[in-house]
């Protein structure tokens, strides 16, 4: 396998790579494949990226199930549930959980949600699957970094499970994981051995992205095929470029703050801590920074809710487009806008500490930035809807997503205006109207833009389609959910309600939204049992789906369509297709679509 | 036994929805890809419209069940609060004509343009006066917000007036300390290292210190209405929050770092009684930022009153450090009031709300 190992997109020139056409799909001719690398420890970028999706997947729904488990608290805080005793043991003693199991499961859902579904699961999956196939290359730039960005994940993924099942329980301080309350035992049960374990996968979590983001990086600048200009590439390769460089370039920041918590923990270091008196005990560090973690957690932390957002909207770019049967609104906009968010992303991390003592002058600064954001946000939006304008749409279930990801990303991209401007975030940060915001614009947006991508990429990752009733159940469900979820949440948020609460009863301010509470949990089950739903329809349709009968099921441009519906390893059984247009002539001059590989017509209109 | 029963019957319902979902596959395939697809196209463009009527609808009766709970509802309480409130709605009235003009077009796009054999698609890939036009005007409106957000936010953040009274709040796992400076309205110094809950110094004031000997602890927060004040804000073991609702305020407390914060308080307690309609309210100091398994009952009590009433609370204070002096002299060690509620609490978070 490794000395035929197709990582080399120059190489591919010579074509000698066609390991198996569709035909002969799961039988190699050229060299047998044993489970081993074929499945587990592969090289081709496509089996790496369905490793991301199912791994991704997996933890979603532990993701899930912990944000049902403490709704369950929320909206019924004075009921017991004798079956969560038989689970959970001492964390749900007399069937009621106890707060610091609250708080360990608001902390994992966070942490697994923001890190390991919504980064390894949404870019690892679609940066994996897409990259090669859309720039016209044989596989990624190194297959064997790859790998290995797989492996770390993989490795990260089982030190935080088994942070799970620790005696003093998981982290437990929020997924912000601010010290001093992280890095002091005495604290906080979650602040023991649980926080090591967490900082400890966040090391090897960041292992793994530096590795994959590196090899995007270097695979869209170096592999694209003949005539593939950078302003010809599809829009998601433009995002998940985009996407790469901030992870390059902020993740290890996150590393310098993690490896100095873990050294504040345990190496008696006072990088964060300062004249600390702890349940009566009087520490002896001074002279630290409580805040200045916060800076380095920051800097990583507000890019990375753009590496969660960007791919989501370079995929629901192109589907928006592929099922208008219209070109992509204002191409170079698009690009430069994206553009825009990814250097802006830098920029404005201090507007999530406005109420930290910041320095009002500093704070200025990262109001005027954070709102600037709002401008190529708005281009976007406004892209999108002259997209849908006079196209000739088909709701395929990707194409729902996208439409419903558009919404979200309105709805909540507005309300970060609310909290971007530091006056106003003064009164509303830590409230519910936070937790409504990022919700929408960065969990449920993007979590429908990973959606769209499954559906529509589907049928290029097993030659099969989903199930279309139960994909138009999933996403009606989804949409009208969410917003049930989530829209009342800004009402408590702009009651002051304080998020990271169990339990509001003995507030005068807070007590009045229990019958609200008791509203979002029931509707949060319900969209939780539709996840599961599509669950089950995506392992079920991978071995009993409807077959896909024709290489370009979607009519698209793009070059992974001229792929076998089965693609090999090398993706192409032949020469690498070469790249004539740009990929949005769609409806142009009469036609339908005309694919980039088509050279263009003597005749052609120019636009 | 319940959970037995809605197990089963949630996986009956996936069963059956199983089913149908492969039932109707099979039908697309005998009545023809091209017809099934015409079908459900028109059915998802209609769910679209039904989506956003619905849901506009939704919004206003959402709205009238939940607004008289929010704070938008009553005045704020404080003068930075009503700055506050006037960015709240000017941003509200913005992103609200956006929200609707955005969500219809979609909406009413997704309808409008649905499948059909007889369109034939507009070839529209830029134009670009349009993209100017949607980048300036958003950039007009943001820097009318900007504009005024920046001009509060340097009148909120702010010297507070020479006048103010001074205050000082310190947060630790899980409850809220007051200290005021007394007659010298100076504050005595504090170190950490003295910290001794069980000798009458929680808070760790440097008795050393002249000016702490007039300085007074107290577990609740009294404020003279009219009268700004200026909260010094300490923690002493990891960051908590001095949340103020009904002031629309909000620090946090760093151990290390000392922050402030400054307000004039607007209406007293009881004048909130009468506002509110409510005859239990109490302004509350909420920890708003993680601290711990106890952070949700985290409370604190702040008491707006007037002048006459502040002075006679404050004449039946004793200074802290009297009372340390007098629990010394005599060998019988006495705990003050304060230092009991607080190793109280320490291992009852919830003692103090009841």
């Amino acid at each position: 396998m490794s000395s035929e190992t197709i990582s080399h997109g120059h190489a591919a020139e010579a074509s000698v790579h066609s390991h198996d056409s569709h035909e002969a799909h799961g039988h190699d001719h050229h060299h047998e494949e044993s489970f081993l690398t074929k499945y587990i420890f592969s090289t081709d970028h496509k089996m790496i990226g369905k490793q991301f999706l199912i791994t991704g997947i997996i933890w979603a729904i532990i993701g899930g199930l912990f944000s049902v488990l403490f709704r369950l608290q929320l909206g019924y805080p004075d009921a017991s549930f004798p079956i969560l005793e038989d689970l959970f043991g001492k964390w749900a003693a007399g069937g009621r959980i106890s707060n610091e199991f609250y708080y360990a499961l608001v902390t994992m859902h966070g942490t697994i949600l923001v890190f390991f579904v919504l980064t390894a699961g949404l870019s690892g999956t679609f940066a994996n699957i897409l990259i090669p196939l859309q720039i016209g290359a044989r596989d990624m730039a190194s297959g064997f970094m790859n790998m290995l960005s797989y492996w770390f994940f993989f490795l990260a993924s089982v030190v935080m499970f088994a942070s799970l099942f620790i005696q003093t329980g998981p982290a437990s301080g929020g997924w912000t994981i601010y010290p001093p309350l992280s890095a002091l035992g005495q604290a906080s049960e979650g602040s023991k051995l649980g926080m090591d374990f967490w900082l400890i996968s966040m090391a090897l979590f960041i292992v793994s992205s530096l590795l994959g983001g590196l090899n995007y990086i270097s695979t869209i600048l170096n592999l694209r095929t003949k005539g593939m200009s950078m302003t010809r590439m599809p829009l998601t390769m433009w995002a998940i470029f985009f996407t790469a460089v901030l992870g390059v370039l902020s993740f290890p920041v996150l590393l310098s703050g993690a490896v100095l918590l873990l050294f504040d923990r345990n190496l008696g270091t006072s990088f964060y801590l300062s004249e600390i008196v702890v349940k009566g005990e009087i520490l002896p560090n001074e002279g630290g920074s409580a805040i200045l973690f916060q800076h380095l957690f920051w800097f990583l932390g507000h890019p990375e809710v753009y590496i969660i957002l960007l791919p989501a909207m370079g995929m629901v770019s192109e589907i928006l487009s592929v099922n208008s049967r219209k070109p992509i609104f204002g191409y170079l906009a698009m690009v430069g806008s994206l553009f825009a968010i990814c250097i802006l992303a830098f920029l404005v991390w201090a507007h999530h500490m406005f109420v930290t003592g910041l320095n009002p002058f500093l704070g200025a600064f990262f109001v005027l930035l954070t709102l600037l954001i709002a401008v190529p946000s708005a281009i976007k939006v406004f892209n999108w809807l002259t997209t849908l304008w006079k196209g000739n749409i088909r709701f395929t279930p990707g194409m729902l997503f996208s439409i419903g990801f558009v919404s979200l990303f309105i709805s909540g991209g507005l309300t970060g205006i609310f909290l971007g401007n530091s006056t106003l975030d003064i009164h509303l940060h830590d409230t519910y109207f936070v937790v409504a915001h990022f919700h929408i614009v960065m969990g449920v947006a993007s979590f429908f833009g990973m959606f769209a991508g499954v559906y529509h990429w589907f049928p290029k990752m097993y030659g099969r389609y989903l199930n279309n009733t139960m994909a138009y159940i999933h996403f009606w469900v989804t949409l009208v959910g969410s917003y049930l979820i989530f829209w009342p949440m800004h009402y408590s948020g702009l009651a002051g309600m304080p998020r990271r609460y169990t339990d509001w009863s003995n507030w005068q301010s807070f007590n009045q939204f229990q019958d609200m509470n008791r509203f979002i949990s029931t509707v949060a089950m319900v969209v939780f049992a539709v996840q599961i739903l599509f669950v089950f329809n995506f392992f079920y349709s991978i071995f009993k789906g409807r077959q896909v009968k024709s290489e370009n099921p979607w009519g698209a441009n793009t070059l992974e369509w001229t792929t076998p519906i089965n693609p090999g390893h090398g993706n192409w059984p032949s020469d690498i297709p070469e790249v004539h247009r740009w990929a949005y002539d769609y409806g142009k001059d009469g036609r339908e679509f005309i694919p980039q590989t088509e050279p263009i017509g003597a005749d052609e209109s120019k636009h | 036994m319940s959970g037995y029963f809605i197990f089963i019957i949630l996986v009956l319902a996936f069963v059956l929805i199983f089913q149908i979902s492969k039932a109707s596959e099979y039908v697309s395939v005998l009545k023809g890809e091209e017809k099934s697809f015409k079908q459900s196209n028109r059915i998802n463009a209609f769910m679209f419209i039904l989506f956003m009527v619905l849901g506009l609808f939704g919004a206003w009766w959402c709205n009238e069940l939940l607004y008289d709970r929010t704070l938008l509802a009553q005045p704020a309480a404080s003068d930075h609060g009503e700055k506050i409130d006037f960015m709240l709605w000017l941003t509200i009235i913005v992103t609200g004509v956006v929200f609707l003009m955005t969500q219809i077009l979609l909406f009413w796009f997704a309808f409008k343009y649905q499948h059909s054999e007889k369109r034939t698609v507009y070839f529209f890939p830029h134009n670009n006066k349009l993209e100017l036009l949607w980048t300036v005007v958003p950039a007009i409106f943001l820097t009318i917000l900007v504009g005024f957000g920046l001009f509060y936010w340097f009148k909120i953040t702010g010297d507070a007036p020479k006048d103010a009274q001074i205050v000082e709040i310190t947060g630790k796992q899980f409850n809220w300390m007051m200290r005021y400076p007394g007659k010298d309205n100076v504050l005595g110094r504090k170190n950490y290292r003295l910290t001794d809950a069980s000798n009458g110094n929680a808070l760790g004031v440097d008795w050393e210190d002249g000016a702490s000997h007039d300085d007074i602890e107290a577990s609740e927060m009294h404020l003279v209405v009219g009268k700004p004040v200026q909260l010094v804000i300490n923690a002493q073991d990891v960051i908590h929050d001095v949340g103020l609702v009904h002031f629309r305020l909000k620090m946090d407390a760093v151990p290390g770092i000392p922050t402030t914060l400054w307000f004039t308080p607007k209406y007293t307690t009881a004048q909130m009684k009468e506002i509110t309609g409510n005859k239990e309210f109490v302004y509350e100091i909420s920890c708003d930022q993680m601290c711990g398994s106890g952070h949700y009952s985290m409370r604190g009590v702040i008491v707006v009153e007037t002048q006459e009433e502040y002075d006679a609370w404050m004449a039946s204070k004793k200074p802290q450090y009297v009372t340390v002096q007098e629990a010394a002299a005599p060998a019988a060690p006495k705990a003050d009031s304060t230092a009991a509620v607080a190793t109280a609490t320490m291992s009852k978070p919830l003692a103090q709300l009841k």
